[in-house]
């Protein structure tokens, strides 16, 4: 593995990432939603001394960076951590990966016998 | 494992010590594909043809693949499209995108190297995705008999 190439594209494509997290209230939200899953803008202010209009723009910013999406229900947005979806993706992929192991295993016996 | 962490496509490669030809006819024969991967087909595979094939899952009964074939160029590639894990009887998958999976052939000493490329997943909504898992973990463990059942027979 070149860990110089490689490892340094990894690093700096995550720099966006790494940049929407270095705030405190950013940060706070990422937390809630992973303890809390996907939450609507009314609940995310909900008790928070911040006003609803600059948790918005924080949720743009961390949208931005990838790591939050939002899809609207009725008159909300609900929010929740996109990081969740690509792992669900991952998990997917495996399993699709899986069968095809298997189907190939089974093509080299067939013509292979 | 590739660092790229795509989750869009999948890339597998073998190496089967067999001539060229043969693994072609495995691929290219509707009736012998049907064979190694586990389900029943109907229809040639042409460019442009569509064949139907009926995979068994005990507990889901018969499923629907559609088989949509796009390239054929004898004994080096084919390639076709079909709805990923469309596997729950009774859902209409024809409106969602599909996956394209694309088969290479190439002589090497040992015999053929085959690579197989299925890719744009990330087009498959996220609902069905996540969906495709949870049935897949039942799924498995039938599939699994029936890899028995075939090695043994």
């Amino acid at each position: 593995m070149s860990l110089h190439s490689a490892g340094w594209r990894e690093v700096s494509r995550a720099a966006p990432v790494f940049a929407a997290l270095g705030d405190e209230t950013r940060l706070a939200l990422v937390a809630r939603l992973s303890s809390d899953g996907p939450l609507s803008i009314t609940r995310l202010t909900a008790g928070s001394a911040v006003t609803r209009q600059a948790i918005t723009k924080h949720l743009d910013v961390l949208a931005t960076a990838g790591l939050v999406s939002d899809v609207r229900r009725g008159r909300e947005r609900i929010w929740e951590l996109e990081l969740e979806q690509m792992e669900a993706a991952r998990t997917y992929l495996e399993h699709v990966s899986k069968r095809w192991d298997e189907a190939l295993d089974r093509l080299k016996q067939f013509v292979e016998e | 494992m590739k660092l790229h962490n795509s989750t869009d496509r999948i890339e597998k490669e073998i190496v089967l010590r067999a001539p060229r030809s043969r693994v072609w006819h495995a691929l290219a024969d509707a009736e012998q594909f049907g064979a190694w991967f586990g389900m029943k087909l109907e229809g040639a595979f042409a460019p442009g043809a569509r064949a139907h094939g009926q995979i068994e899952l005990p507990g889901h009964g018969n499923v629907t693949v559609e088989i949509a074939i796009e390239r054929m160029d004898p004994e080096t590639r084919m390639s076709y499209r079909w709805h990923p894990y469309a596997v729950e009887s009774g859902v209409d998958y024809s409106s969602e995108p599909t996956t394209l999976v694309e088969f290479q052939l190439e002589e090497v000493a040992e015999g053929t190297r085959l690579t197989v490329v299925e890719s744009g997943f990330d087009r498959i909504p996220a609902a069905r995705r996540a969906e495709a898992f949870h049935m897949n973990d039942a799924g498995w463990a039938e599939q699994l008999q029936n890899i028995a059942r075939y090695v043994a027979s």
